[in-house]
């Protein structure tokens, strides 16, 4: 076991590296700069800002002092945002994303499954078809049309919930975001749980079980949703990752202040510092989550070993 | 004599203010029954780039850092130069040294008082290289001795020409004469800033814990991305008259979500109306629609360097065909101007030029439109291609469209769209990579130099490369300038040769348009700098 | 970047066909298409799915030719006017009075194209790279297998967002990044079905003969991999379109006066509470498409798949 989490690590670190020396010029190369505006700034004023930000040196001298700097924890000040470097912004802006994308998760796993299986157990009824249609509706249907169809219902008409904001993340502002973000991937989860549900109770030692007269509901729960959740399981690293990152269009219409505006921002201003500060943290959240995932896959499936 | 005429004029302002009542508050008529809480919560577009007043730029921050800070003058509702932190000012006989005297109860919100040195602190700071301001060009507008160089890295900032005679007397020598200097100093880049706390805190002085600002508020919350809440300022000179003690900005980007929230109830004035929905709000709720003009232009820039932009009869051609009337009505429709002059009307002191092309009808001008073109070269058998860059926005792409619609229509035109990302759009403007580009200017200061001076051969900003030395002679000629009238007459001869060169199809004078809640009085119906100071508001009880 | 993941139950369902697929080849051969046709023709929901589909595709080819109007016309006359069949205007305007009929129609061309184009790029370098490491086998095919966990933890679809933030947006680059961010299961797919078909007769065979390895992959390999091919394929496109749309959302799509199904789902959200007829119909001929895709898609897996039977 320890064994793998080292080898899951040392593959870690030249991942991250390759993924910062990719963002890093490719970023070098688009066209535009951070201090580009309606203004065309006078050449003496462009060449202090340069000087300030040490733009006005050789690219790979830059790309040697930046990773210094990392090493150190530094990501640099912020191009945009003069007040703030970019580690202020992150650790103002992950926990948000981190904590609204966490309780998503966990709604979207929990109903996900129960309605997963429910669908299976039903199979060909009703119910099951009134479900898979649903999650279906979910999966094809673009968050930047439900989460305003969200805020028109709910805020708008009813005034239950407010339109938008954080407000430290109080509850009601969580609501209508997390429902938005938790709808398409719950119905993914729904959709993996219901097949794999039946392939599980079609199998041999499920009949075997019901064969030796065991009640459905110990079948269901002590041998049945196990084996079942595996394929689930192997979903939910890109899943969480997705809903994390994901946030992009919910942050925007509900003007949260998470790292996925910041994204889209950053890339638009061309903010190098943020953007690769965020990329940063993005790429480790997924080596991360695809690593617990394998974790995770072996704690429940025995059969698989750590080569 | 010469001083106090001059004072007269430049003065006007001020001397009709400390007359009369101070305007520089909250005007709230008798009767009107005022809200327990006075909280305003205002829209702002989008997150500030900071609320350092030598470093903010846009709009956004403009917002915030004019609640926050309060520089030399200030404005009223209509966009005159009002006193701010100083209370009077005068100028030398030759017109170089402006003397300005601060107010006695001029106070930071940790309560030390304003004095001449901070202002000294800030001018400097501004074209300190170490500062990086990218407006620190806005010290060179008027010349203050040795902003060049300072920015230029040849001198040290001690040697701007500003200087603290004593505490409460602040001193500014101009290399020439600049009739409008006093105009200058509403602008955020002239504020005051703390030096204490700037030497204490570096960088991190604007943070809400450690802000210590001068104007009607001072910060309390900042969340990136979510809002700024600022409460009054205790120590304001004006306290007393300030009405809203809390104020929220929100930095929503999407505008139709803050239009969401503003049906929620939850923002009390937002920053724009979609332009979807302007028609429908208009229908609805009309008295919630505040329209008001602003200083600033939307136009169409011809590469002059490249053939056949470079011939003006094609540039002519192409400016005489597009129906300004429809966009302004059909496209944007919020009220914008059609124009045909590049200066707009709303410029404080600006005689509205007397345009030939102006005169003549649409139809007129698309038949002139015609001949031009033809006389230029082009017909059927030789049709002129064009590609039109824009930046990428729900605006401008409807303006480039109905534009490349009534050049194909008029003229038979082949318009190719080419639309870019904001950064990608600038780069290109800037290498001159394009024929015919979407382009606007908001003005810095409430005068005509603002605009025209963007077409001044050796301006950064003449992205149509486009050189006359005539114009540019007038332009230097309106410096010198005093008196306003006879400037005004410059700047139309100016004009007139704009109209005749036409290096750019001026299309529409902006509006600045937004929902206000009714209970929110105090919004300034006239300001053309769009400048809306949270205190000149009040909050009246429903 | 939500849009792609969902599928990854699919992902899961076509591996698991695949390992079925291991076992039945040996008896199966020839008859397994046959069959494979009848099960999805047996399957009602599948067949009514691929027959809208048609039909949307034949709207969406011809449909533009039906009405007056161009799909970039202007019509001053009717500024986001409702649907109405006296002018014509069908599906109404948009907000520059344009005709929505040919708008959500032309749409329709550029959605499909990016679907399908994205899955064919996708499918193209993962089926390659998949069966070049399945086949080759040792060393090469270890580090090519790292280099895909290496990708995999790739955030690609900031990468995307970059990339077209950045380059400008021209539908050939939008296809590539899609596809180029998709291949990497297919890759995985592919390469466990090449190592199960490596061993087999006709595989010796070609190499007893001499045959280049690498004709061996393009004429031997590939062609027996391409039942799964097919299926991952048809479930990539829907995903594709909808990450379209979300690039519209971020305004990264594709250039005006040209649309996309999502590009006009984007401008129909902004102004639903006024005028819904600009969201209602690309939405509608949107999720219809998709979920028809879906439905097809399932249907092929289910026929496809032996252990049903």
């Amino acid at each position: 076991m320890l064994k793998f989490i080292i080898k899951r690590l040392a593959v870690a670190v030249p991942t991250l590296l390759v993924l910062i020396t990719i963002s890093f010029f490719l970023m070098q190369a688009a066209p535009g700069s951070p201090f580009t505006g309606e203004r065309n700034l006078p050449p003496e004023i462009l060449k202090n800002i340069e000087a300030k930000y040490n733009l006005d040196k050789p690219v790979w001298q830059q790309y040697f002092l930046y990773l210094g700097n990392l090493a150190k924890g530094d990501l640099g000040p912020s191009f945009k945002y003069r007040d703030y470097t970019v580690n202020d912004l992150l650790e103002q802006s992950f926990p948000v994303s981190l904590k609204i994308g966490s309780v998503a998760f966990l709604f979207t796993v929990v109903i996900g499954i129960f309605i997963g299986t429910i669908a299976a157990l039903k199979q060909n009824t009703i119910l099951d078809y009134i479900i898979m249609a649903l999650a279906m509706t979910g999966v094809v249907l673009p968050s930047f049309v439900i989460a305003p169809l969200l805020v028109l219902i709910f805020s708008i008409t009813l005034h239950w919930l407010p339109a938008g904001g954080w407000n430290g993340g109080s509850w009601e502002y969580m609501v209508l975001p997390v429902t938005a973000m938790a709808i398409m991937y719950m119905a993914s989860i729904a959709r993996i749980q219901r097949s794999s549900m039946i392939e599980v109770l079609n199998s041999n030692y499920i009949r075997t079980a019901r064969a030796k007269g065991l009640p459905w509901k110990v079948i269901i729960t002590r041998h049945a949703l196990r084996p079942s959740m595996l394929p689930v399981v192997s979903y939910l690293g890109p899943a969480f990752v997705g809903i994390i990152t994901g946030s992009v269009v919910v942050e925007t219409v509900f003007g949260l202040p998470g790292i996925g505006q910041h994204f889209v921002n950053g890339a638009l201003n061309r903010d190098y510092s943020l953007v690769l500060g965020l990329t940063i943290i993005i790429g480790a959240l997924t080596i991360l989550f695809t690593a617990i995932v394998d974790i995770l896959y072996a704690v429940i499936d025995p059969k698989i070993r750590y080569q | 004599m010469k001083t106090k005429k001059l004072l007269a004029s430049l003065t006007l302002a001020a001397a009709a203010v400390s007359a009369a009542i101070p305007v520089q508050a909250a005007d709230v008529p008798a009767g009107t029954e005022l809200a327990a809480e006075q909280v305003f919560r205002r829209g702002i577009g989008s997150e500030p780039a900071s609320l350092d007043p030598q470093k903010v730029e846009g709009t956004p921050g403009g917002f915030v850092v004019r609640d926050l800070f309060e520089g030399l003058v200030t404005q009223d509702g209509d966009g005159n130069t009002i006193p701010g932190t100083a209370e009077s000012w005068s100028v030398s006989d030759d017109g170089l040294v402006y003397t300005f005297d601060l107010r006695k109860n001029a106070n930071w919100s940790n309560g030390d008082p304003v004095t001449a040195d901070d202002f000294v602190f800030a001018f400097q700071r501004a074209v300190d290289p170490a500062t990086a301001s990218k407006y620190g060009w806005y010290m060179q507008i008027p010349g203050i001795v040795n902003a060049d160089a300072i920015i230029d890295g040849k001198l040290e900032p001690s040697e701007l020409g500003v200087k603290a005679v004593d505490d409460k007397t602040f001193e500014v020598t101009l290399k020439a004469p600049v009739p409008f200097f006093p105009k200058l100093l509403a602008h955020y880049t002239t504020f005051p800033t703390p030096k204490k706390v700037i030497e204490e805190f570096g960088d991190q002085w604007t943070r809400a814990e450690n802000i210590v600002s001068n104007g009607a508020y001072t910060m309390d919350k900042w969340v990136v991305n979510e809002r700024i809440v600022s409460k009054r300022n205790p120590f304001y000179w004006n306290n007393e008259k300030t009405v809203v003690d809390e104020v929220h900005y929100l930095p929503i980007v999407s505008q139709t979500a803050e239009l969401n929230r503003y049906k929620a109830g939850e923002v009390d004035m937002t920053n724009e109306i979609p332009l979807d929905h302007f028609k429908s709000l208009q229908k609805n709720i009309p008295s919630e629609v505040r329209i008001t003009p602003q200083i600033g232009t939307y136009y169409y820039t011809f590469n002059t360097q490249k053939a056949p932009f470079n011939d003006a009869r094609v540039r002519k051609a192409l400016a005489y065909a597009i129906n300004r009337e429809a966009i302004a009505k059909f496209v944007v429709g919020q009220g914008e101007k059609p124009t045909f002059s590049f200066t707009p009307d709303s410029v404080n002191g600006f005689v509205k030029p007397d345009l030939d092309w102006e005169k003549i009808s649409q139809k007129k001008r698309e038949t002139e439109a015609k001949r031009l073109l033809v006389e230029a070269g082009f017909d059927k058998s030789n049709p002129l291609n064009i590609e039109l860059l824009y930046n990428t926005s729900e605006s401008h792409k409807k303006v480039a469209i109905a534009v490349s619609q009534m050049w194909k229509q008029t003229l038979g035109v082949t318009v190719t769209l080419r639309n870019e990302e904001w950064k990608t759009y600038l780069d290109t403007r800037l290498q001159g990579d394009f024929d015919v580009t979407r382009a606007g200017w908001l003005g810095d200061y409430n005068e005509a130099s603002t605009m025209l001076s963007l077409w001044n051969s050796f301006s950064d900003l003449n992205d149509a490369k486009w050189a006359n030395e005539e114009y540019d002679a007038l332009l230097e000629q309106a410096k010198t300038t005093l008196d306003e009238g006879k400037r005004g007459l410059v700047y139309e001869k100016a004009e007139q040769i704009f109209a005749q060169e036409m290096p750019a199809a001026p299309i529409y004078q902006y509006v600045s348009s937004r929902l206000v809640k009714p209970y929110v009085g105090g919004y300034p119906a006239n300001n053309p700098e769009d400048n809306v100071f949270s205190r000149d508001i009040y909050i009246i009880k429903q | 970047m939500t849009t792609l993941t969902p599928d990854a139950d699919k992902k899961a369902a076509v591996s698991n066909f695949a390992d079925n697929l291991d076992h039945s080849l040996d008896v199966e051969g020839r008859s397994l298409w046959a069959d494979a046709r009848a099960r999805f023709l047996r399957n009602k929901a599948a067949v009514t799915s691929l027959i809208i589909l048609a039909c949307v595709g034949v709207l969406v080819i011809i449909g533009p030719m039906l009405s007056p109007h161009e799909f970039d016309a202007i019509d001053w006359g009717y500024m986001a006017a409702a649907p109405d069949m006296a002018s014509s205007h069908w599906f109404g305007t948009d907000s520059l009075g344009r005709d929505l009929f040919v708008r959500t129609l032309m749409g329709g061309r550029i959605s499909f194209m990016v679907g399908i184009m994205g899955a064919l790029v996708a499918v193209l370098i993962g089926t390659l790279y998949g069966a070049t490491a399945g086949y080759v086998g040792g060393r090469i095919d270890s580090t090519m297998m790292r280099i895909l966990e290496i990708l995999q933890s790739f955030p690609f679809m900031f990468l995307v967002i970059l990339l077209v933030t950045m380059f400008g947006r021209s539908i050939m680059l939008i296809f590539l990044a899609i596809g180029a961010v998709s291949w990497l299961d297919m890759a995985r797919i592919v390469r466990g079905q090449t190592i199960s078909l490596k061993s087999r007769e006709f595989i010796e065979a070609a190499r007893v003969c001499g045959t280049q390895p690498r004709s061996i992959i393009l004429r031997h390999i590939v062609p027996n991999v391409l039942g799964i091919v097919v299926v991952y394929a048809s479930l990539l496109v829907p995903s594709m379109i909808l990450f379209e749309s979300f690039l519209s959302f971020l305004g990264l799509g594709v250039q005006e006066p040209m649309t996309s199904w999502g590009a006009l789902v984007n401008e129909g959200a902004q102004s639903m509470e006024v005028a819904i007829w600009q969201l209602a119909f690309p939405v509608a001929f949107l999720v219809i498409t998709l979920f028809c895709f879906n439905y097809v898609g399932d249907g092929l897996r289910d026929a496809l798949d032996p252990k049903d039977r």
